[in-house]
């Protein structure tokens, strides 16, 4: 047996040690996308988020790094672990939510179905061109009055002859407007079904939602459908009801419980960094007791969100993942996250309400994130019920 | 076309380098290493040139055992292979020993084009690419901001203070580049999936015929006498202005003094 060594002193940033649980080709990916976020997103990322923007060179970027549908076979797609997909959303998230959420939509909403239920045409013509960033999807699902309870859409595709024609309004689509095309899922006399929608079709239109103060560094828009007609192969030939939906959701959900962990880090990083150089009654306010305790409280939670999503990675990598254990991680990763970016906005004082800092971007983003792909509650039933067998939704 | 690109593991450039007080070596195992990133400008033109002729692209480290993760580093740039050349003999080999040791390790392989950086991130001796051109008696381009090959010509352009120079050779050639030359891509994902399927090919002393005796620290040309951390820096000097504009007097007579005008 060995015993407990004293002479060891982990780093404050991976108090765990969490980095020797990763393998030489994670690691390789961690620092490759650490250091494009490094590079590219955080010295500029206040200034989208002030002005309500995402760069469109990212989608060529993301898409070099090899980053786009990075967990899809075939097509252009590289082939990673999902373990891989977890920590490049991890480390991007770490920049900021709007950029993990253009690549969970990219390739956990829009890609995936294509390539899991969607005909060979279908994937040649749209997942190469995705997976290079030159194309950019999106997923719609949600409208107006149909959130957390989708299968009240009211979106219709009805037959015309061989064709296909929709008519409905889909509400907070990320991507949606500057999409090249639209994963829409609609209600038919099949039951629910997927069409893959060329954004450019007559009868497609999309407009910003209202001014956002969550996410500002992603596009989130209104899909409008009116007798928009699509050829009858345009619909996703293997899938019917609402597992087509569901069974994206819970790929995307997945890179978030992930992503949350990284927003989480940058914000407990930023409250370390900042407690330990700012002084007050001639000290460092790190000095007072009352704050290191949130340090440490917020080092605690990072570590065990971590440990949480690596295993589900590794769950999810033997094949034995089940979809509860995803709503356990999207659920209390992110309330995690939520609560340590507010924690770390406090130790931060004035200066966390600012730009300057990425904590409120972080703390405001989260909210997004709470409530899309499943909101807190959602998730927490659908664990009460796992638990208890009893539903407590309706 | 073979292209081969040297590289080195270094301490990481962010960290604090440690230097063993007994040994006046740097202490490798302290801290996370990374690949040298001035390595980085050399791969990328290394790339390039994969990109526009196909050349095969193979990476060269002098190196102790765990240095592998390096090498894998360098390969997921998207290159075909690597060599690797480690023997406990050459721990604590100067520039020199590095460079007979490079030397050798390149006089067992083809190529037609060898690609340095200009200097390492710890060390900084910029030695190491020149003293390999002499001991193999190739062809010296150092410094290149620009390279480009035709055929089995090579120009490279060289900056200095007053300009820069135009210079030309014919292959095989050996290279340095500097980091204003171009700006390296990241590694994607699919190259670093690759990366560990590529050869390695791992070589002792004795298999590229190189005397333990010659390199080394025992038979190091230069000699460590002494190390010192870097001092603090000092306060700096505070001109302050009493309203009549006395600053600029003060800080134009601060300036002579200190002989920067
Ligand atoms: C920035 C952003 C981006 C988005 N991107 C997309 C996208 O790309 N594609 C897409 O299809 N959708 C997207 N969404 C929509 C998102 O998935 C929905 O907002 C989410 O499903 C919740 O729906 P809702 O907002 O209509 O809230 P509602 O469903 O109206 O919920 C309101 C509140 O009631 C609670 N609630 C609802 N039902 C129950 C119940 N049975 N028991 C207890 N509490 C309940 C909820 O938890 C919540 O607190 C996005 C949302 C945001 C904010
Ligand atoms: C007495 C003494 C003892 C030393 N002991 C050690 C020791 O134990 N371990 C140690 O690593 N260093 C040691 N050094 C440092 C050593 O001199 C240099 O690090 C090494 O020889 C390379 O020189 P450089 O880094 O200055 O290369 P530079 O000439 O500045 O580098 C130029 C280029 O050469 C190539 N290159 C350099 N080194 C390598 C390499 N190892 N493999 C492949 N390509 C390379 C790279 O392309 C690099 O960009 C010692 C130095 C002295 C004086």
């Amino acid at each position: 047996m060995s015993g407990v060594r004293t002479d060891l002193a982990p780093t404050p940033t991976d108090f765990l040690d969490v980095r020797s649980m990763l393998d030489e080709q994670e690691r390789l990916l961690v620092d490759t996308v650490r250091d494009w976020v490094g590079d590219r997103v955080l010295p500029d990322i206040g200034d989208w988020y002030d002005q309500g923007i995402i760069p469109a060179e990212l989608a060529g970027e993301l898409g070099d790094l090899g980053l786009l549908g990075m967990h899809l076979e075939g097509y252009g797609c590289a082939g990673s672990s999902s373990t891989e997909y977890g920590l490049a959303c991890l480390e991007l998230e770490a920049g900021d939510s709007g950029v993990r959420s253009f690549v969970s939509v990219q390739g956990s909403l829009a890609m995936y179905p294509i390539w899991a239920f969607g005909s060979e045409e279908q994937k040649q013509q749209w997942l190469p061109e995705m997976a290079a960033g030159r194309a950019i999807g999106c997923f719609g699902l949600t409208e107006p009055d149909s959130g957390s309870d989708p299968s009240s859409m009211r979106t219709t595709a009805k037959r015309d002859g061989d064709d296909w024609v929709l008519n409905g309004t889909k509400m907070w689509i990320t991507n949606g407007g500057v999409a090249d095309v639209a994963v829409v899922w609609a209600r038919t006399d099949e039951g629910v079904r997927g069409f893959v929608v060329p954004t450019d079709t007559d009868g497609f239109s999309a407009r910003p939602v209202p001014p956002k103060m969550s996410l500002r560094a992603s596009v989130t828009s209104e899909l409008v459908f009116t007798d928009l007609r699509l050829p009858g192969d345009a619909v996703l030939p293997g899938v019917q009801g609402m597992r087509g939906p569901l069974s994206c959701l819970n790929e995307a959900r997945f890179g978030i419980l992930f992503g949350a962990v990284g927003a989480a880090r940058a914000c407990y990083e930023s409250a370390l960094d900042y407690a330990g150089t700012r002084e007050q009654f001639d000290r460092p306010i790190a000095s007072f007791q009352l704050t290191q305790r949130k340090l440490v409280e917020m080092m605690v939670a990072v570590n065990k969100g971590m440990l949480v999503a690596l295993h589900l990675g590794r769950r999810k990598d033997a094949g034995e993942l089940a979809a509860t254990q995803v709503s356990f991680g999207k659920m209390d990763n992110v309330a995690m996250a939520l609560e340590v970016a507010r924690t770390a906005r406090s130790v931060l004082g004035a200066n966390g309400i600012t730009l300057e800092y990425p904590v409120i971007r972080h703390m405001n983003n989260l909210e997004s994130v709470f409530t899309y792909e499943g909101t807190n509650e959602i998730h927490t039933l659908i664990l009460g019920q796992a638990l208890t067998g009893i539903n407590a939704f309706t | 076309m073979k292209v081969i690109v040297p590289v080195k593991r270094v301490p990481d450039t962010a960290g604090d380098k440690v230097i063993d007080a007994d040994t006046k070596t740097m202490d490798r195992d302290a801290g996370e290493t990374v690949l040298c990133p001035v390595n980085e400008f050399a791969i990328e033109e290394a790339v390039k040139l994969k990109e526009a002729t196909g050349a095969e692209v193979t990476v060269l480290l002098i190196g102790p055992d765990g240095a592998q993760s390096t090498i894998r580093k360098a390969l997921s740039y998207g290159l075909d292979g690597a060599i690797q050349v480690t023997d406990d003999a050459i721990s604590g080999s100067d520039a020199l020993g590095t460079a007979r040791v490079i030397a050798a390790a390149l006089a067992d392989v083809e190529f037609d084009v060898v690609i340095f950086g200009n200097q390492s991130t710890d060390a900084r001796t910029s030695l190491v690419p020149a003293a390999v051109a002499e001991l193999l008696d190739l062809p010296s381009l150092t410094y290149a901001r620009f390279m480009e090959i035709d055929g089995d010509a090579i120009t490279v352009h060289r900056e200095h203070e007053e300009g820069w120079d135009v210079v030309e050779s014919t292959l095989p050639a050996v290279v340095s580049v500097v980091e204003a030359i171009n700006e390296p891509r990241y590694p994607n994902f699919k190259g670093i999936m690759a990366a560990k399927s590529k050869p390695l090919d791992v070589k002792s002393l004795a298999d590229l015929g190189v005397d333990a005796a010659a390199v080394g620290a025992g038979d190091a040309a230069a000699t460590m006498y002494a190390f010192e951390p870097r001092p603090p820096k000092a306060a700096g000097t505070i001109v302050t202005d009493d309203g009549s504009g006395s600053a600029a007097d003060d800080l134009a007579d601060w300036m002579e003094e200190q002989k920067f005008i």
